[in-house]
């Protein structure tokens, strides 16, 4: 009986589940502040317990991602592209991976912060978290967006949203370059094989906020598009 | 001749049965399809969504049902080939009512979704063409019908693309949008109470013996759209508006005064649904009904006996009382991504192109035309998702359901033939 009625045209949003799923990963992405603050502390059962969460948080955004795309068959008619949502949903994800590559890496080697740096590399990792949480407010918006139809102020609030997420971004960069610098000064006192993870652990943290960048971009482009 | 006067009697309560049947059928399926829009955005309670149906269903077959009625009646048959032997549209008639029936019926339990309009049509052009003769079916007014059903959906979604277009730039890309809403909205409310009793006044009182002139009718439509706007401006008054709501969703506020909005969508739904499809189950028993009364002669003029729209009203009402209730619960579960923003834009236009179609007498599908016009909004960027799937299955639900009502309806042609007519 259900087929027979008119409802079975409407499929179900996909926006929904994306809002849902950078919600997801911005989250995973913020357990690794008190992850770190556990590192400082140097409580490695606290820290495992918090990696153990953070890893329940990416499995959960894995199940969205995938949902998201099952979901997507290619005879919908959407107003979005249904490749740049694809798109989306995967350079989403990338930063609920990398939250977690970078706290399984530290914890599997219970790798140190010296702690001449601890309070900038926790301000850098703190402002790269930031710029994801610019893509969760920009997609938070799309819901918005569909309201009015694709068009109007709508699209200007999000315009604004990327243009704070750029600039957030390109703080972080020079965050980057300064908290190098500062690990390169007391570089000698460390152990050489724990540096070359230091620096690692650094790029990786500024993958996150990278990835948040290419979500903005991904967005961008799909409104662009239309 | 014999066969009519003997029969008459007991013909005429078969396609009675039949067609009540028929309109019972509707009002328990199609019509969920008319107000399903209403119950999935949320803006109606199923409970509301019947009785709305019950009293605007009727109030559309009795007030503006009689030009598809004529049509279905006499329009797709060339009465000429008949008058040597009425009885053989006597039993036409009757098949195609139970041909389509059982159509509905099976197209119903396998789940496809089918048109009563397009069952019925096919059904009697089948029974004249095969059962009498390719002549007896006028080939050029079928064709007219047949070409409808392309238009009308594109015509209903033209019109929604243009409504919600001048929804988004009336209220959503303002400033504010509530205080737009809440100026703009009453103003829909009485543009779709003009149009609908414009075209119930200038075309469906006729038949119930009330006749306006044309400055009148746009007078008393005027009227009739003003307090329409009004009883939508005092309801939006009395509307609570939950700041919380809003900062979850800026515009859950905007859709609150679009859902009052969708009640007047929903009413107009109602009444074109009705003043469309009644005629599928009421036109061939009015056929029937009119040859028995006048002893088997087809008369051209004949006017519609004074039971039959209220026949087919209460068939339809019935349907809903017993079924609807079952059907649109399923329709209320669906988890749909409808606002009433939306909602309001695709219903008012497919009303108003059914309501247009129903006052030229042409038999359209409403369901294609709804469809039409939520592909109409969905083109103007208004929704999130539509399934081109089950689009695709209704278009070739319309091409199966014209042979295998035709198909149908000539077997029962002849039965009926066989068991009538002393051999």
């Amino acid at each position: 009986m259900s087929m027979n009625s008119i409802l079975g045209v409407f499929a179900k949003s996909p926006i929904k589940p994306l809002q849902e799923h950078i919600t997801k990963v911005h989250k995973c992405a913020e357990h690794l502040v008190p992850f770190f603050k556990a590192v400082y502390a140097n409580d490695w059962k606290k820290a495992a317990n918090i990696r153990a969460e953070l890893s329940q948080l990416e499995k959960g955004a894995d199940r969205l991602k995938r949902e998201l795309r099952t979901n997507l068959p290619k005879g919908l008619f959407m107003p979005i592209d249904r490749t740049d949502l694809l798109e989306l949903v995967t350079q989403q994800d990338k930063i609920a991976n990398t939250a977690k590559d970078i706290s399984g890496r530290v914890l599997g080697r219970q790798l140190e912060i010296p702690a001449p740096i601890q309070k900038e590399f926790i301000e850098y990792l703190i402002r790269c978290i930031d710029t994801a949480g610019f893509a969760v407010k920009a997609i938070d918006e799309l819901d918005e967006l569909l309201e009015t139809g694709f068009q109007g102020k709508e699209l200007q609030i999000i315009d604004n949203l990327l243009t704070e997420l750029d600039t957030v971004e390109d703080t972080t960069d020079s965050m980057q370059i300064a908290l190098r610098h500062s690990l390169h000064g007391i570089e000698q006192d460390i152990n050489p094989v724990d540096v070359v993870f230091l620096y690692n652990i650094i790029e990786w943290i500024g993958d996150l906020a990278d990835f948040a960048e290419r979500v903005g971009d991904r967005l961008e482009l799909m409104l662009a598009r239309s | 001749m014999d066969i009519i006067a003997q029969y008459g009697f007991e013909l005429v309560l078969l396609a009675g049965l039949f067609g009540f049947f028929m309109a019972w059928g509707i009002g328990a399926n199609d019509v969920a399809n008319a107000m399903g829009t209403s119950v999935g955005s949320k803006a109606l309670t199923i409970k509301q969504a019947i009785i709305i149906a019950m009293i605007f269903e009727f109030a559309g077959a009795y007030l503006a049902g009689g030009e598809v009625t004529s049509t279905i009646r006499k329009g797709i048959i060339d009465s000429a080939y008949f008058v040597d032997q009425p009885h053989l549209l006597v039993f036409g008639m009757v098949s195609a009512l139970l041909a389509a029936g059982i159509w509905l019926l099976v197209a119903s339990y396998l789940g496809w979704p089918v048109s009563t309009t397009h069952s019925i049509v096919g059904a009697i052009v089948g029974f004249a063409a095969v059962g009498v003769s390719v002549d007896a079916v006028t080939w050029a007014k079928v064709g007219g019908i047949v070409g409808s059903w392309v238009i009308t959906p594109l015509i209903s979604g033209f019109f929604a693309y243009v409504i919600f277009m001048s929804a988004q730039k009336l209220i959503f890309n303002t400033p504010d949008p509530l205080a737009s809403a809440k100026r703009y909205v009453p103003i829909y409310m009485a543009l779709s109470g003009f149009i609908l009793s414009l075209v119930t006044i200038k075309k469906g009182l006729k038949h119930i013996g009330i006749n306006f002139s044309t400055s009148e009718a746009f007078m008393i439509s005027g009227v009739i759209a003003l307090i329409v706007a009004l009883l939508g401006v005092i309801a939006i008054r009395r509307l609570k508006i939950d700041p919380a709501a809003d900062k979850r969703m800026h515009y859950a506020s905007v859709e609150k005064v679009f859902a009052i909005l969708m009640i007047v969508t929903a009413c107009c739904m109602a009444f074109a649904h009705g003043s469309n499809d009644v005629a599928n189950a009421i036109g061939p028993l009015a056929a029937v009904v009119s040859i028995v009364e006048n002893g088997g002669e087809i008369t051209k003029k004949a006017t519609l006996v004074w039971w039959i729209l209220p026949l087919g009203g209460i068939g339809i009402v019935a349907g809903l009382a017993i079924f609807g209730r079952r059907v649109m619960a399923t329709i209320g579960q669906g988890i749909t991504h409808l606002t009433p923003s939306r909602g309001f834009a695709a219903e008012l236009a497919a009303a108003t192109t059914v309501v247009l179609a129903s006052s030229t007498g042409l038999p359209i599908s409403t369901t294609q035309t709804l469809v039409g016009a939520v592909l109409g909004v969905g083109m103007a960027r208004g929704i999130a998702a539509l399934n081109l799937g089950v689009i695709r299955n209704i278009v070739i639900s319309w091409i199966v359901t014209l042979p295998a009502g035709a198909l149908l309806s000539i077997c029962i042609f002849f039965m009926l033939k066989g068991i009538f007519s002393p051999a």
